[in-house]
């Protein structure tokens, strides 16, 4: 079929995104509509003293004005942590309350002070600035390394660590590091980012008085968990009084997976008014309140014996997780990072620790690879210190150390176990790609042009398709993570598929479809797909963690077995013959050895015109559902290499070259998937050359806009050269990884160890990201100083 | 945020103290204040309008003077809200030495100075480059104003 699985057909939801016919939740009015505007600290740690709302509330337009003492009023909860971990010395994780309005103190700049909800949204802006919110400070707590010994920032959160929690045998690992011939040790910090997808957060609530209920349109990758906290933890109001819909939603990178306060505050007061509200972020508020990402620092060990092999690694990290626990903050510093710091290396022992620490800051969460990003590049920036250490090319050095393609499954020391994988050929096909044997002729005759090339490596693995439920329960998860598909055949046989997974940019409705289309052998243009509603889709858990087409399409499978398990029983009554004797094959029932076949849309009439019809043994219609719990993760691997070039009058980097080779088992579509490596890679060319989230000493955020925060653009890349390897998933039907995180987790490594090794021969040995034009250029000053001692 | 700088005035310590401490004739030297009233031996109200950036901003405040050595200098300390643009506060001491030939006085200053909420957010990398530019334009109006009134007289 050439419109199924492999097939690179253009995607079915291009048309409506290139001609902006785009749904997306602001382009929602409802009559009588209202407009909030959330009043935010603009200090960092305060105790608040009194809110007079007296003038606000008196102010043209303005409808109502509610703080903190209201939400408490009314018993309105805050947003609940999805993910806890237990703490080294037994305790649990801290889990402070997370008030949806201030209640009592403000946490970090931007923290949601009081809402005015008006006529207009000129009108609800103007009398914000009425509110008068008076502050007794307390000290910012921003200095990562200094928080445990700062200002307590919650009375629950003693010495301002969440959690403080380990993963492996410490014994054994320290024991490998002090009998090891070399230990290589390196510090490196993971910067903090902001996720900035392009549509802001917004909110549409409404309350209809008649039936009691609420709908929320709101900006979610997840809706149906939205309705869950929001209903149940929040509000404590039945479920089914919940309506949640995430329309178009315009990228997530992960920022979308949680509860804001915002779009709860819209729904609780949605009903005090009886009225919709409408909110939509502005970029400086989403630069404020949108969970940020990364923000880590670790200490790496890794220890070698006399033979170069990789006999312990043992790795201590504080990581940054802000004013307040959000969703799945938990989760990625622990369990999406300590579990991936075996790599693709074969590494006998293995010890983390992390602490989880507060600040003053907007809380941190997942953003695109989610802790997977930080653990492949501590690795793989110290597999390439150690191969300098040692004299080694840094390909060989990791080849030397790889998982033997013939030792799968492999049990790391980290808990996880790989299904499969070969990561030699990747190697080999990306060095072949970006021709690595001529690079030193490619350096010298950018050096003849005044000009430092250098080449970086990446070997990376993720482990995606989160996740089986068991597994992530004795991990700390509070939910569980399948997820749901249902198959509905309309009587001539066109199809509906609904699915719990949220398409934000993946393109769902093309390659859910190629699925449907190859299991089926219909045309694409059959068949449609519906998400993101709560009123219309099962319960599912969403998108995020590469996971949409691990697990909602191995349930899309599933429902279309049971699909086409029915229509053989209707066929074998139409045609007169056994079930065993009929077979299903490009879109036909026929009796096996006979010339008797009847085409899928005869089989689906008659399941809905059921004249002639086994009602003794099946029920007439077409429609099935089904759940898929995945068994294990999966584990996309890959080699990324990059080359770069540094100009050193400006410190510019210019990334000149990229060859990525990824094994994420079959692909559906893969014009999309080569889509979603080019995107990850320009974000992570973005986190290692240009984006940095800088609050300053008194928790200023100094980068809340694009004239301080640099997005990499088209001119910060190179034309990528993509190319694949196939160990297909040894545990979903369609033998698929997920590829939506590798770009991003793969290539902040490589473009630094590219500029390293581009400066190599000045003596530095060490750049930290954003790897801007001042710092590269001081490095290159600090060397030549150095140099002229 | 720190800013240090000094200025050499050609005149007595006993003339620029006078003029540091007169309102009346600070107001006429910064030409973005739009009001600057005593209201008692410490205390004073101001209103400027700044322009930072991308922001033009009314900032309402107070300022308090403190460690008063006449008159060899003072601290002053103020706050000032901005409205949506955020807001700012801060404290400058000021030094008055008068040089050997008592001709001419050099004033030093001390800044350092938070602000918050917008302009932090949008305008942080123009602080410095708008506040040295402001007490540049002080200083001359300063010196200016008490020529021309010598020239009066």
């Amino acid at each position: 079929m050439s419109e199924g699985i492999g097939a690179s057909v253009t995607r079915k939801e291009d048309k409506k995104f290139l001609t902006g016919k785009g749904r997306y939740t602001d382009d929602i009015n409802r009559p009588g509509q209202t407009h909030a505007y959330f009043v935010r600290s603009d200090v960092a740690h305060a105790n608040i003293k009194s809110i007079d709302t007296k003038a606000a509330s008196s102010a043209d337009g303005v409808v109502a004005v509610y703080t903190g003492e209201d939400v408490v009023a009314d018993g309105i909860g805050g947003p609940i942590c999805g993910w806890v971990v237990p703490c080294r010395d037994g305790s649990a994780t801290k889990e402070p309350p997370h008030p949806i309005l201030a209640n009592g103190k403000v946490r970090y700049v931007g923290d949601h002070v009081a809402v005015v909800i008006a006529e207009t949204l000129a009108q609800a802006k103007s009398a914000a600035e009425l509110v008068e919110v008076e502050y007794e400070e307390l000290p910012a707590v921003v200095d990562l390394e200094k928080a445990s010994s700062a200002t307590e920032i919650h009375k629950e959160v003693p010495d301002n660590c969440y959690f403080d929690w380990e993963l492996g045998d410490e014994a054994s690992t320290d024991k490998a590091l002090k009998s090891a011939s070399r230990v290589v040790k390196l510090t490196v910090r993971n910067n903090r980012l902001v996720p900035n997808a392009m549509e802001p957060r917004a909110a549409l609530a409404e309350y209809d008085d008649i039936s009691e209920s609420y709908t929320l349109h709101t900006t979610s990758q997840n809706p149906q968990l939205t309705r869950l906290v929001i209903a149940a933890f929040m509000f404590q109001i039945p479920e089914s009084k919940l309506r949640v819909v995430a329309p178009d939603v315009g990228g997530g990178f992960g920022s979308k997976i949680y509860v804001y306060a915002e779009e709860a505050v819209c729904t609780w007061a949605s009903k005090k008014i009886n009225r919709p509200i409408k909110w939509t972020a502005d970029r400086t508020q989403a630069f404020l309140s949108d969970a940020h990402g990364r923000d880590h620092i670790n200490n790496v060990q890794l220890a070698l014996d006399d033979n170069n092999k990789i006999v312990g690694l043992r790795v201590d990290t504080i990581c940054n997780l802000g004013s307040y626990l959000s969703a799945f903050a938990v989760s990625v510093p622990t369990y999406l990072h300590g579990t991936l710091l075996s790599g693709v290396y074969d590494i006998p022992a293995i010890y983390t620790n992390v602490k989880g620490m507060a600040t003053t800051t907007a809380p941190v969460d997942a953003y695109r690879g989610a802790g997977r990003p930080e653990a492949t590049y501590l690795l793989e920036r110290t597999m390439d210190a150690a191969a300098r250490e040692i004299g080694m090319d840094p390909t060989e050095f990791r080849r030397l150390n790889f998982i033997p393609k013939d030792a799968f499954p492999y049990q790391t020391q980290v808990a996880l176990q790989y299904d499969t994988g070969d990561y030699e050929p990747q190697l080999d096909k990306a060095m072949e790609m970006i021709d690595y044997k001529n690079f030193e002729t490619r350096r010298s005759e950018a050096a003849k042009r005044g000009m430092y090339r250098g080449i970086g490596v990446s070997t990376y693995i993720e482990a995606c398709g989160i996740a089986p439920s068991a597994v992530a329960g004795a991990l700390g998860s509070r939910v569980g993570l399948y997820e749901s598909a249902s198959v509905r055949v309309d009587p001539t046989g066109t199809i509906t598929v609904f699915t719990g997974a949220h398409s934000h940019g993946q393109g769902h409705a093309t390659t859910f479809a190629q699925i449907v289309s190859e299991k089926l052998g219909v045309p694409l243009a059959n068949v449609d797909l519906i998400h993101g509603d709560s009123e219309k889709n099962s319960f599912g858990m969403g998108t995020y963690g590469s996971r949409s087409l691990a697990v909602g399409g191995a349930a899309l499978v599933k429902a279309l077995d049971k699909v086409i398990e029915k229509s053989k029983k209707i066929a074998a009554h139409l045609m007169e013959a056994s079930v065993e004797d009929v077979e299903f094959k490009e879109g036909k029932f026929a009796v096996a050895g006979t010339d008797k076949e009847k085409a899928f849309g005869e089989i689906a009439l008659a399941a809905y015109v059921p004249h002639n019809y086994p009602h003794e043994t099946l029920e007439p219609g077409l429609e099935e559902s089904a759940f898929y719990d995945p068994l294990n993760f999966t584990y996309p691997s890959g080699a990324h290499i990059a080359e770069v070039e540094v100009d050193p009058a400006t410190g510019v980097v210019k990334v000149v070259d990229w060859a990525a080779c990824d094994d994420f088992g079959n692909l559906i579509n893969p014009m999309i998937v080569e889509g979603q490596v080019h995107g990850g890679i320009a974000q992570g060319i973005g986190q290692a050359l240009l984006e940095d989230a800088h609050y300053d000493e008194n928790g200023q955020l100094l980068t809340a806009s694009y004239m301080d925060y640099c997005m990499p653009r088209a001119d910060d890349l190179p034309s990528f050269k993509v190319g694949y390897t196939n160990t297909p998933c040894t545990h979903n039907d369609l033998g698929v990884k997920g590829c939506g995180e590798a770009g991003a987790i793969a290539s902040p490594p490589a473009i630094i160890n590219a500029i390293i090794d581009a400066l190599s021969p000045l003596g530095v040995t060490d750049m930290s990201m954003p790897a801007t034009p001042q710092k590269v250029w001081k490095a290159i000053q600090d060397s030549q100083s150095i140099a002229a001692e | 945020m720190e800013i240090k700088d000094s200025y050499k005035l050609p005149l007595s310590k006993e003339r620029v103290w006078a003029a540091l401490n007169d309102e009346d004739f600070l107001k006429k030297s910064i030409p973005w204040c739009e009001k600057l009233e005593r209201r008692s031996e410490t205390e004073l109200a101001a209103e400027v309008k700044l322009k930072i950036g991308p922001m033009s901003t009314r900032f309402t405040g107070s300022i308090t003077l403190s460690d008063i050595d006449p008159p060899n200098g003072y601290t002053i300390t103020g706050s000032g809200k901005g409205g949506i643009a955020g807001a700012a506060s801060g404290s400058a001491k000021v030094k008055l030495v008068e040089d050997k030939d008592t001709t001419s006085t050099t004033l030093s200053y001390e800044v350092s100075a938070q602000v918050k909420g917008k302009i932090a957010q949008l305008g942080s990398r123009l602080i410095q480059s708008t506040a040295k530019k402001l007490s540049k334009n002080f200083f001359g109006s300063f010196v200016k104003q008490l020529e021309d009134m010598d020239k009066l007289k």
